[in-house]
């Protein structure tokens, strides 16, 4: 490996680079020729370089015990202090190559994707901060550093998602993220205080030595753990935080690529599986269950829907809850893994349907038609003849994502299953999470194919808006290309080739480590029950993703089932699913009417009582004061006293200025008189 | 009868009546007679001295140096009344009161 100052240097070199891009185009970016976007691409670029750079040094390393911190006191109070640093361990390198190679394809693809915004400067500027604030999630080595780069990943994802700010809907969509996400931040903060209150320490490593120790056992280890997991709820949009994630399709689309596949939400399930030691068996279990919950349920939810987009959002909400429940059931090697290959394929369908979002708008353009919705696929239909290379690198995702064999989706997702699938064996009260894990995976591939037949094959729905469809340019293309490429096995499984074994460099570098909450199963008993679990989840998992896709195939491509009959026949369960549930009417009806009847009471009780009587009335009473003691100093003191002894010496004055009478005589009479006072003096 | 006592006290009986009228004449010429008395008491002051207190002949002189400055002061201050009397049409001093304002 290489030494460590060298990692050190790339580490602030990939941090501060996008850092440096945005303050340049934030500032600078309008005056700059082409506004600015090759200092964010070259930035990004460089960043890609190094982080591949040590990706390398990893895999010639092959150690997978590899871990390097590096450490910079920040706040030193004695017997409070406050570090910051990095802690990179093959992980965090992986992480830090996904994030800047989907960074780098989403600055690609928006050069073309987002030519002739009038904001164009200011969106790289935040693509770069986004990349920034996440590559400090990733490197951080503690609690506060990581809580700070956490919030700046809010505030950016707040900024990109509403960079459309003129439309009321992106608008709104990026205040629901920002204060969607508050809401779990909250119990992020409050697992980090009980933490630290614990155990006197942010820094993961005396954190996991801190618990290893017994500082910190029983309910309040499972509360910290469950405070911190609202953190990744909120990012990782899992339930019941879910609701901002489909919103946040109102940004651009290469920003919902990059928040979908490498930033935002993956640093939901980036903590959990930087945490995972810290969390105990009763808080796992909790994780499990909301995982698996959210992986079926927004899946349920993608197959209703028509928007493109809102598709692929539901599908992120459910592949995240398949990452947290591998986490919950103790496999979190799995659900890294699953990220891994998630950002690929994700960031692929993303770009593909910013591709075909891209075409269709042009064609509609071209047809001065501004009432179709260029994003609902059931204006779209037969784009494979036109758009050939996103229909294929979209296939090949779609396949990935569904878990057919050859694909890397296929190896991660089988990883997860059977690790729930052991997990069950293990403990057979909780059969429900494996419901959960195989009903979403065939879901999963029923909705995926449901969108590419819908888009991509059978008629074209508007014949006319189909004459104007094209490829899209090439620095679009290119980007799909490469993820689609990277969505094969092989990149995963190198040096060894065997599409039905996750066996490779992965699996060879990055180790589970130990759980040090007390009453958890090793490392080993884990993978055991895993390796026993393989080939049973193996086939399960191909059956599921079989029966899904051959139901997609005769529902939307051979039409032998009608969506339409069966929508009818369903017709409560169609209502719940595509109207998501009524989720956000709940949340409406039973959280922001209550809180807002709430603040409106709060802020009668403060305004009208509090503000007007007592505030008001303590004023008024302070200015009769005032004035009194005004009246009294001005009249009393100033006036009589002050001017008071000015008008007597006046007085005094004018009285005794008539001794000068002019008179030399009187003087001299005067001068008599006192020489006879003295002469009287002298002589007592 | 003849002792120093007695000098002084005509030299006082003629100090008082000077500077009563000096002080209370408005006339100026009898100013200057008051005035004109007082130094006279002066005088005999000093020969008196000059006679019982042992002064000798110093006395005797600076008797004789008064005599001679009187005549020259009223000789001044007379012409200064004639000029009053020439600028204002009276000697009486109250109504020359220019300076007092």
């Amino acid at each position: 490996m290489i030494a460590g100052n060298t990692i050190s240097f790339f580490c602030l070199l990939i941090l501060f680079l996008p850092l440096g891009a945005f303050v340049v185009n934030i500032f600078f970016g309008k005056r700059l020729p082409r506004q600015g976007d090759w200092v964010s691409v070259g930035a990004i670029l460089i960043t890609l370089l190094l982080s591949l750079l040590l990706l390398v040094s990893m895999l010639l390393n092959g150690d997978p015990n590899f871990s390097y911190e590096a450490v910079l006191p920040w706040i030193d109070l004695g017997a409070f202090k406050i570090d910051l640093g990095f802690w990179v361990d093959n992980i965090t390198i992986v992480m830090l190559v996904v994030v800047a190679l989907i960074s780098s394809m989403t600055h690609l693809f928006s050069i073309e994707y987002m030519k002739g915004d009038i904001r164009y400067n200011r969106y790289f500027a935040y693509l770069g901060l986004f990349t920034f604030s996440m590559n400090g999630i990733v490197l951080a080595n503690n609690l506060i550093s990581l809580y700070i780069f956490w919030e700046l990943v809010g505030v950016s994802s707040y900024l990109l998602i509403g960079h459309w700010f003129e439309k009321h809907s992106a608008a709104d969509a990026s205040k629901k993220a920002f204060l969607t996400n508050r809401v779990g931040d909250i119990g992020f903060f409050i697992g980090i205080m009980l933490m630290f209150t614990a155990i006197n320490s942010f820094n993961f490593q005396e954190l996991f030595d801190g618990v290893n120790q017994g500082l910190m056992t029983g309910n309040l280890l499972t509360l910290a753990g469950i405070g911190l997991f609202m953190g990744a709820v909120g990012k990782s949009s899992q339930f019941p935080l879910h609701i901002w994630l489909p919103d946040a399709m109102e940004g651009p689309t290469p920003v919902s690529a990059l928040m979908h596949a490498a930033t935002m939400v993956a640093a939901g399930v980036y903590l959990t599986v930087r945490l995972f030691p810290l969390f105990s068996p009763e808080a796992l279990t909790i994780i499990a269950y909301v995982g698996g919950f959210t992986a079926l349920f927004a899946a349920t939810i993608a197959i209703t829907q028509n928007d493109i987009k809102k598709v692929l959002a539901y599908s992120t909400v459910s592949q995240l809850g398949y990452m947290i429940l591998a986490v919950g059931v103790g496999n979190y090697v799995a659900a890294f893994f699953h990220l891994l290959t998630h950002a690929m394929f994700k960031a692929c369908l993303f770009y593909g349907s910013g591709s075909v979002i891209h075409a269709m708008h042009h064609s509609l353009h071209e047809l001065d038609d501004h009432e179709t919705d260029p994003q609902d696929m059931r204006n779209m239909g037969g784009f494979s003849t036109k758009m050939p290379i996103t229909s294929w690198t979209m296939t090949i995702a779609t396949l990935a994502i569904s878990g057919v064999p050859l694909f890397s989706g296929f190896l991660s997702k089988d990883a997860i299953l059977a690790g729930t699938l052991s997990f069950v064996e293990h403990h057979p009260e909780h059969l429900l999470l494996a419901i959960f894990g195989f009903g979403a995976a065939a879901i999963t591939a029923f909705y995926m194919f449901r969108l590419i037949f819908m888009t991509f094959h059978g008629k074209p729905q508007m014949p006319k808006v189909f004459q104007g469809i094209h490829e899209s340019p090439k620095l679009m293309t290119y980007p799909l290309i490469l993820l689609a490429g990277l969505s094969f096995f092989l990149f995963y499984t190198l040096p060894y080739i065997n599409p039905f074994s996750d066996h490779g460099w992965f699996t060879e570098l990055i180790k589970a480590k130990d759980s040090v909450a007390p009453g958890s199963p090793t490392a080993a008993e884990i993978y055991e029950g895993v390796h026993h679990a393989h080939y049973p989840a193996m086939i399960l998992s191909l059956i599921v993703a079989g029966l899904g896709i051959g139901l997609s195939y005769l529902f939307y491509f051979k039409k032998n089932l009608s969506a339409k009959d069966w929508s009818k026949r369903m017709g409560f369960l169609y209502n719940l699913s595509l109207n998501k549930y009524f989720f956000d009417e709940n949340y409406n009806r039973l959280l922001y009417q209550p809180f807002l009847k709430l603040s409106r009471a709060v802020a009668y009780l403060d305004w009208d009582l509090y503000d007007k009587y007592f505030i008001n009335g303590f004023g008024r009473v302070t200015r009769f004061f005032s004035k009194l003691t005004g009246h009294m100093d001005y009249e009393g003191l100033d006036q009589s006293l002050v001017d008071g002894v000015g008008r007597s010496f006046q007085r005094f004055g004018e009285q005794l200025k008539h001794v000068q009478t002019g008179r030399l005589q009187n003087y001299m009479l005067f001068a008599l008189i006192g020489v006879i006072v003295i002469l009287v003096f002298q002589t007592i | 009868m003849d002792t120093l006592t007695n000098y002084l006290f005509v030299s006082v009986v003629l100090f008082s009546l000077g500077l009563f009228g000096v002080i209370t004449r408005r006339n100026g010429v009898a100013v200057l007679m008051g005035i004109e008395l007082i130094l006279n008491a002066a005088n005999l002051n000093f020969l008196a001295f000059a006679r019982f207190g042992g002064m000798n002949m110093a006395g005797h002189v600076y008797a004789l140096f008064v005599i001679v400055l009187a005549a020259a002061e009223a000789a001044v201050a007379l012409a200064i009344i004639i000029n009053i009397f020439n600028n204002y049409k009276t000697i009486n001093v109250d109504e020359v009161s220019e300076l007092k304002q």
